[in-house]
């Protein structure tokens, strides 16, 4: 969106139609993105660490002598939950940028 | 130099250091006082969330935890990571965009009561000092461990230490102090767990070492220690023995306790800006995860050298790390038989002819991170680090709990609460009385401690888990959440979970197995049944009482994009 130089940024409005419908769309995307990253937490950590760990236990992580149920619930789990805030972290900066609600530079 | 000057002189210089920190960072506002000035760098204030969260228990005992619970150990592992994962989604970007001081700050405001204020400042300063106890009675265990002088006066220096750099720089000393604590205790951890595992599998990288090969029999480690499990006559190690909904129950509570636990929380505010607060809960994770998946490797090192070299060998020949620990104590060994070898099995272990076979050694669990240096071989000043990272842990959890306590008197019971017209400086003046303060009861409570502590930790998650999470997270996610909800989601959580842990701990120790329990739930667990009851009664609750007013629904509206943030701040009532 194409704004005049200097002109002040648009603030989110409770009153303006139009902002009040882009942040609507905004909050849904990001609901949509934390919904996806938490099956994905879910299924790493309660369903291979918890849930279904004597079956992945018959098998070994490759190349290690990992138990893979036992490697999920030890190391694996603790891995994808450090991927997942920094995938989080960039979908939401994205995000913030394409809807013009992100912070700017300034402190 | 022997082990005692090294330890002296490692401990002394690092308190130097933190005391150098607190005087260069003094804190001159609220604004300092509470929150840092609000302009802490996104990675430092990771690190020192990491410092913040990883007390002694995390650096000392949960090695050893893991080490004699086996596959069963996870539950701390997963649970007190995974909680990071929701603090980045759900809540910590929105309550720095809310830029409010304090948790119950939020609560009190959002659900437009002082009674709800109430709950959470009531919540807020009992997990806290359930804690900050904990964290004093592990300075004390320190200082009479490596340094031969006796709990009380451990305790004693501790809480001078922490006096000095809390109540005189607040959250902006107690932020920098935090960072070079993490440094000293994520080396002093990492030193003696590279060396074991160099030792035990030739690899630099204990994460590595952990899958990798025993060097001693060439068989692959995890296997060999399950086959030194089954001859001994213990249950394997990486299969567990709890009950899979009791592990699935018990990692969600600590899970959910983590994200809900107010010295964690306050971190975030402490950053510039909403992206800030995402990234810092991403490096935060980063510098806990180097520690929480270095601890199952160091368990699996410890228990194999133990099986090993200690398991069925006759006394006189044991090593030489057993007597020297035996003599503080952590390890107790009685022959009962007098056949002169040290029988240590499980349960299920029977000799020839079918009998039971009696187990004769005791080992206290925080042995095995503790006798690591000597185990493998190490010099002396690597002893003397360990003895400077355990403080650093505790010094550094114990000063983040204090500020929550200090906040909330001085903050949300007087400035909020009864004395809104107090002054800036009266407001501060009030803060530092009220963090010497809780330093004092904090120490009280180290020299003398009560009998519970772990059901009373176990209390402070299931406290955090089934009040504040439900409260904070419906709070940002539904509009419709009313004050009436809220309210009466936290109080039946509570009140269903501390029931649940004071009947079993308190009122019927007997009682406290899985035979019990309800459907096999321990009160480690129940947590996450009281945080599903908040959830249930708060959203009925919601439906049927009028919907919140205006003003919350648009603050709620604004909280929820990062745009107009601004530094943490007084909110105009």
């Amino acid at each position: 969106m194409a704004r005049e130089p200097g002109a002040v940024p648009r603030r989110p409005s409770v009153t303006d139609p139009e902002a009040r419908a882009r942040q609507h769309a905004y909050w849904r995307t990001n609901v949509r993105y934390v919904v996806i990253l938490l099956v994905v937490w879910f299924v790493v950590s309660y369903g291979c660490g918890i849930l279904l760990v004597e079956p992945l236990n018959a098998l070994r992580f490759p190349g290690t002598g990992y138990p893979l149920g036992f490697w999920f619930a030890q190391q694996g789990s603790i891995y994808v939950f450090v991927a997942l805030i920094f995938v989080y972290v960039r979908l939401m900066n994205r995000l913030d940028r394409a809807y013009e609600l992100d912070e700017g530079d300034d402190r | 130099m022997n082990v005692q000057a090294w330890t002296f002189l490692l401990v002394a210089a690092s308190f130097a250091l933190y005391i150098g920190i607190a005087v260069w960072a003094r804190a001159a506002s609220t604004r300092e006082f509470y929150v840092a000035g609000g302009g802490v760098s996104p990675l430092a204030n990771g690190m020192a969330t990491a410092a913040d969260w990883m007390s002694a228990a995390s650096f000392i005992s949960m090695a050893g935890l893991i080490s004699f619970m086996g596959y069963d150990g996870s539950v701390y592992l997963m649970g007190w990571t995974g909680g990071y994962v929701l603090l980045a989604l759900l809540l910590a970007p929105y309550l720095r965009k809310y830029g409010a001081f304090t948790v119950p700050d939020f609560v009190g405001d959002r659900y437009y009561s002082q009674t709800a204020r109430g709950v959470a400042v009531v919540c807020a300063i009992f997990v806290s000092f359930t804690y900050v106890a904990g964290q004093m009675r592990g300075v004390g265990i320190v200082f009479s461990r490596f340094l031969e002088v006796d709990v009380a006066t451990g305790v004693v220096i501790g809480m001078a230490i922490v006096f000095f750099y809390a109540v005189l720089g607040g959250m902006k000393g107690i932020t920098y102090t935090q960072v070079a604590q993490y440094c000293v205790l994520i080396f002093a951890y990492m030193v003696p767990a590279i060396f074991l595992s160099l030792l035990i599998t030739g690899h630099a990288i204990p994460q590595l070492g952990l899958g990798g090969v025993d060097q001693a029999s060439g068989s692959v480690l995890l296997e060999r220690l399950n086959g030194l499990h089954r001859e001994l006559g213990f249950a394997e190690y990486t299969s567990g023995t709890k009950s899979t909904l009791d592990v699935f129950m018990i990692t969600a509570a600590l899970m959910v306790g983590t994200a809900g636990l107010p010295h964690v929380i306050i971190r975030f505010y402490t950053v510039p800006r909403v992206r800030d607060a995402r990234v810092s809960v991403g490096w935060a994770l980063v510098f806990i995860a180097i520690l929480y998946t270095t601890a199952p490797a160091v368990a699996v090192f410890a228990r194999t050298n133990l099986l090993a070299n200690v398991a069925g060998r006759p006394y006189a020949e044991v090593p030489e790390w057993f007597h020297n620990w035996e003599a503080t104590g952590l390890i107790d060994f009685e022959d009962r038989n007098g056949d002169g070898r040290i029988q240590f099995v499980g349960p299920a272990a029977r000799d020839e002819t079918g009998a039971p076979i009696e187990n004769e050694l005791r080992i206290d669990n925080d042995i095995m991170v503790l006798a690591n240096p000597e185990i493998a071989r190490l010099p002396d000043w690597v002893v003397g680090l360990v003895a400077a990272g355990g403080l650093a842990a505790a010094l550094s959890t114990a000063a983040g709990l204090l500020l929550v306590v200090s906040t909330a008197v001085s903050h949300d019971l007087l400035k909020r609460g009864i004395r809104p017209d107090i002054s800036e400086k009266g407001e501060l003046v009030a803060a530092r009385i009220a963090a010497g303060a809780a330093v004092v009861v904090a120490g009280y409570l180290g020299v003398h401690p009560p009998g519970y502590v772990a059901q009373v930790v176990a209390f402070a998650f299931g406290l955090a888990a089934s009040s504040f999470f439900p409260a904070i997270i419906l709070g940002i996610f539904s509009k419709r959440t009313t004050r009436e909800g809220a309210i009466l989601g936290m109080v039946s959580g509570i009140t269903l979970t501390a029931w649940y842990i004071v009947w079993f701990t308190l009122v019927h120790p007997e009682l406290n197995d899985a035979g019990h329990w309800w459907l096999g739930i321990s009160p480690q667990g129940i947590g996450t049944v009281g945080m599903v009851l908040n959830f249930v009664v708060t959203v009925t609750v919601s439906r049927f009482t009028p919907e919140p007013p205006r003003h919350v629904q648009v603050l709620v509206d604004l909280i929820r994009v990062p745009r107009g943030a601004g530094a943490a701040h007084e909110i105009d009532a």
